[in-house]
């Protein structure tokens, strides 16, 4: 199995997304996110896992600037490239979205619309951002098709998203995304709805893709499995906050937030993560988070809950780049 | 906010226009200043108060015949409120009842209700409303019943797929395993489970009515002279029109007013009642 | 595709004939329908003459075959009034009422899409509250008054439009507008409801996420999909159009099928009450058929099933 370090990081030391203190408030009543701050690098996978719930599409939707209405987003800074995103229009944010930052939804079956083939949901991704003509376009859609592994491309891009199983969608889902060769892919949850061989070789695709163009990937998943697979980085989340935050190696052999150890509990072997084993194996749930919330949203289900996890949680530095956040000191 | 209060307050305008024309309508004996019916050749077409010339005693002015318009107004009131409701008894009565039977017991029967509301969809409305009026003779309830034949469709489909919403319910499966007759548990757990949808279509199908009604006592086919219905009253002024335009302005201003304040009643209760739309 | 258009088509065979049922059984509701012809002066010689003349004598269920037979071979008999073959009394009106009704339903799609659109797009706006307002006012509206009205301030003051008849298109303006009122709250309301639905749409997020225009997220992810509903009800709404111009045609005087049915009904012509309805009836089982069409045209699933 393929691990991580084989790659051997071409990791620029620039990041290509900066976030900085994202706070996302619905209908005023709801905080989903509450301070999130990540870094994704070009040529690095860094992977957001967390329980359901606990805000990573909402995060995703932020950095693209897709949240609906009712949704109240505020960050010290959400730059790409360096370029602040905060300020830009709609217009202007149109224009880095689909061509230089892309996504991949969660749902692949509603995701694509059912009124149109899916050669010209891919081509005018293309067609918006390079022009070109539709010729290229398709040429274009064909050729990924074929990379992400769909059998009889030229067939498919005349089809309709009703006629492609769940797994054909998301990989037409992920084809579409590299339509205009991003530098920032945040894929989430690009492979929930696929079986596991499916799943593996989309995973194998995107590590593929990441090495011969450099692409900085932002991807949301369950599944400790795949993180231990393919992540450089991870940041664990929960309730809307990033409470641990590590190269990959170092999470695995020293987690160090009570929370993201109780996810690692279940590895027997530190390091090798069994693939049944989903999240959210811990008693109790994910709380909702109101405003005004103060000290620690684990605690309540943490074993080593005290009195003072009430108060503000300091952030502690484990390593020069592993943080977490918690009163204990490991 | 100001969407949430101009709703509420559409909500209790309509209502206190329904409530206000459905007073007048009960009370008219008492309200009226005239004889609705009592003609004064002399005092023919008089203006209302709010226009040059007006005469004391007739707020709303005289028609052609020199009846006194507000008392006429008021009559008219009763017929339409009249026409709405015993229209919406009576279509409710079949559509609500085929619906339910569709819904219910699906399969063949749901086939056949779904053949009748087809054909009845396709049967021009205002034309055989006019044809049977014409035929049967016009008169009160010939209007009631016509309208109340051909106006239950939209009761049949609300109810129709509201109760096969109802019916895969656990309490309704409760019921069934519980052994209570199929009428007990139509009449007893069906029907209390939607009738808030049915509210709602009742008083869109009471509007169509009176709407209805109007439109065939203007074109002569529906309620007789000289009972006051506000759709004859605009067609009986309607030679008059271009002089004294307010003869048709204020029966029409009646009707509009009225039609309006049911259907903003109506879309209130939908959002309080949590109804669906449309089926 | 093809077992479900086959399976609407017996349906829709099945329907016309009941409707012909219908149509029958109401001219005979009168009861003796050789005295309304003959009319109130007439003497019983005439009224037996009648009688025998249009076979009225003969039992009811051998003049509903009779009937049923010659409507199926396209005779659907002569009117009592004109002396003339009834197919051929509506073919000369049908140009008038066709004109009136595709008048009204493009005048009514013209307003309730694009204002269905606005409101969409603000919904809980102040202008999604306008929309509404001008949805319930359309409701409330009854049309033979609105013709009026409108007859007073454009034909007699300001005598920018004809009053009656249909000289020329400038006849149809008014009668147009009133009709095309009695649709758009539904169109409106329906066009409304499937762009929230569509703009909320994952498949719009997507198209988002593309970074396409404004214009092409609305216009075409979203409106293509909000269109279908509005498609299949355009069909019915223009069977209800044609069947409601009964009130406009007698109010403009326009010499369509519904004026043609509302003077004959008032003269008791029963043939040609009977063909008219049977007539509308089937235009509206033909358009609801072409609106499921169009629907499967639209809606790339539909075509497949
Ligand atoms: N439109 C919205 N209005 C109100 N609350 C919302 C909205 N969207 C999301 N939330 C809330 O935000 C929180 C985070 O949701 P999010 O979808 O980001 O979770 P997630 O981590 O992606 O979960 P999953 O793993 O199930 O996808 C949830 O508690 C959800 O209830
Ligand atoms: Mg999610």
């Amino acid at each position: 199995m393929d691990c991580a370090i084989c790659w051997g990081p071409r990791v620029t030391p620039e990041p290509v997304l900066e976030v900085r203190d994202l706070r996302i408030r619905f209908g005023g009543v709801v905080d989903a996110v509450r301070g999130v701050s990540l870094d994704v690098r070009g040529g690095e996978t860094h992977c957001l896992v967390g329980e359901s719930g606990c805000g990573k599409s909402v995060t995703a939707l932020a950095i693209m600037g897709l949240l609906g209405r009712g949704a109240v987003r505020s960050s010290a800074r959400l730059a790409f490239r360096g370029t602040e995103m905060a300020g830009l229009s709609e217009r202007e944010m149109a224009k880095l979205r689909g061509d230089k930052i892309a996504m991949i939804f969660q749902e692949p079956m509603t995701s694509l619309n059912p009124a149109f083939t899916i050669g010209s949901q891919m081509a005018e991704v293309f067609e918006r951002h390079r022009g070109g003509g539709r010729r290229v376009a398709l040429d274009r859609a064909a050729g990924l098709l074929g990379r992400v592994g769909v059998s009889a491309p030229g067939l498919r891009l005349a089809q309709y998203p009703h006629q492609l199983s769940g797994g054909l969608r998301q990989r037409v889902m992920i084809a579409m995304a590299l339509m205009c060769d991003p530098e920032l892919l945040i894929a989430d949850e690009p492979t929930t709805a696929l079986d596991v061989t499916v799943q593996a070789q989309i995973l194998r695709l995107l590590v593929e893709l990441q090495r011969d163009l450099g692409l900085a990937i932002l991807l949301i998943t369950h599944d400790l499995g795949v993180v231990a697979r393919v992540a450089h980085r991870v940041s664990v989340m929960y309730a809307g906050e990033v409470v641990e935050s590590a190269p990959a190696t170092d999470l695995f052999a020293a987690p160090s937030h009570p929370y993201t150890r109780a996810l690692l509990a279940c590895v027997p072997v530190p390091g090798v993560v069994r693939r049944d084993q989903p999240l959210g194996s811990i008693p109790g749930t994910v709380p909702r988070m109101e405003p005004g919330f103060t000290g620690c949203a684990f605690r309540a289900r943490c074993r080593y809950a005290m009195e003072v996890c009430a108060d503000d949680v300091p952030l502690r530095l484990q390593g020069p780049d592993h943080r977490y956040l918690c009163q204990l000191v490991v | 906010m100001m969407a949430v209060r101009l709703r509420l307050g559409g909500t209790l305008l309509g209502a206190a226009i329904v409530l206000f024309v459905a007073v007048l309508a009960v009370f008219a004996p008492l309200l009226v200043p005239h004889d609705p019916f009592a003609q004064d050749l002399m005092g023919r077409l008089a203006p209302p108060m709010w226009l040059d010339g007006a005469q004391a005693g007739h707020p709303f002015g005289t028609d052609q015949l020199g009846r006194d318009y507000l008392s006429r107004l008021i009559y008219g009131a009763r017929i339409s409120m009249l026409i709405g409701t015993a229209t919406v008894v009576t279509s409710g009565l079949i559509g609500i009842t085929l619906g339910v039977l569709g819904g219910f017991f699906g399969g063949l029967v749901d086939d056949a209700v779904m053949f009748v509301i087809t054909c009845r969809l396709s049967i021009p409305l205002v034309l055989v409303a006019l044809a049977v009026v014409s035929l049967v003779g016009s008169s009160l309830t010939v209007v009631v019943l016509t309208l109340g034949l051909l106006l239950w469709d939209r009761f049949a489909v609300v109810s129709r797929t509201t109760t096969m919403q109802v019916r895969n319910l656990d309490f309704v499966s409760a019921a069934r395993a519980a052994g209570c007759s199929r009428i007990y548990i139509m009449w007893h757990e069906v029907l209390p489970n939607i009738v808030h949808h049915l509210v709602v279509v009742a008083t869109l199908e009471m509007a169509l009515a009176i709407l209805l009604e109007a439109a065939l006592s203007f074109l002569g086919l529906g309620v007789p002279a000289p009972l006051p219905s506000w759709g004859l009253m605009i067609s009986e002024a309607k030679d008059y029109m271009f002089f004294t335009p307010w003869v048709i302005e204020i029966p029409g201003v009646a009707l509009f007013v009225l039609v309006l304040g049911i259907n903003l009643l109506g879309d209130g209760l939908r959002d309080l009642l949590g109804a669906t739309r449309d089926a | 595709m093809l077992t479900y258009l086959l399976r609407r088509f017996v349906l829709a065979l099945l329907v016309i004939f009941t409707v012909l049922t219908i149509s029958f059984a109401l001219t005979r509701l009168s009861g003796d329908i050789a005295v309304a012809i003959a009319g109130p002066a007439a003497s019983a010689e005439d009224v037996a003459v009648i009688r025998k003349t249009y076979g009225f004598d003969r039992p009811l269920p051998v003049q509903f075959v009779e009937w049923v037979r010659s409507a199926a071979s396209g005779d659907l008999g002569r009117s009592y009034l004109y002396r003339e073959p009834v197919s051929e009394l509506i073919r000369d009106r049908l140009p008038v009422t066709l004109k009136l009704g595709f008048a009204a339903l493009m005048v009514a799609l013209l307003v309730a899409i694009p204002l269905g659109i606005v409101a969409a797009m603000r919904e809980g706006s102040l202008v999604d509250r306008g929309v509404m307002l001008v949805a319930l006012v359309g409701q409330a509206m009854p049309g033979f008054w609105l013709a009026l009205l409108l007859i007073i301030q454009f034909g007699l003051r300001l005598q920018w439009l004809p009053i009656a008849g249909a000289e020329d298109w400038t006849g149809f303006v008014l009668p147009a507008i009133v009709l095309a009122f009695s649709a758009i709250p539904a169109l409106m309301r329906l066009t409304r409801s499937g762009m929230i639905d569509a703009l909320s749409s994952d498949y719009v997020r997507t198209a988002r996420a593309k970074g396409l225009s404004r214009a092409s997220i609305v216009m075409k992810h979203a409106l293509r999909n909000a269109a279908m509903p509005v498609v299949a009800v355009s069909a019915v709404q223009l069977g209800a159009l044609l069947g409601g111009s009964v009130v406009i045609e007698a109010v403009f005087a326009l010499h369509g099928v519904g004026f043609l049915a509302w003077e004959s009904i008032s003269k008791n012509d029963f043939p040609v009450v009977q063909a008219v309805v049977l007539f509308l009836a089937v235009i509206y089982i033909a358009l609801t058929l072409i609106a499921d069409l169009f629907n499967a045209v639209l809606d790339p699933r539909l075509r497949a099933a």
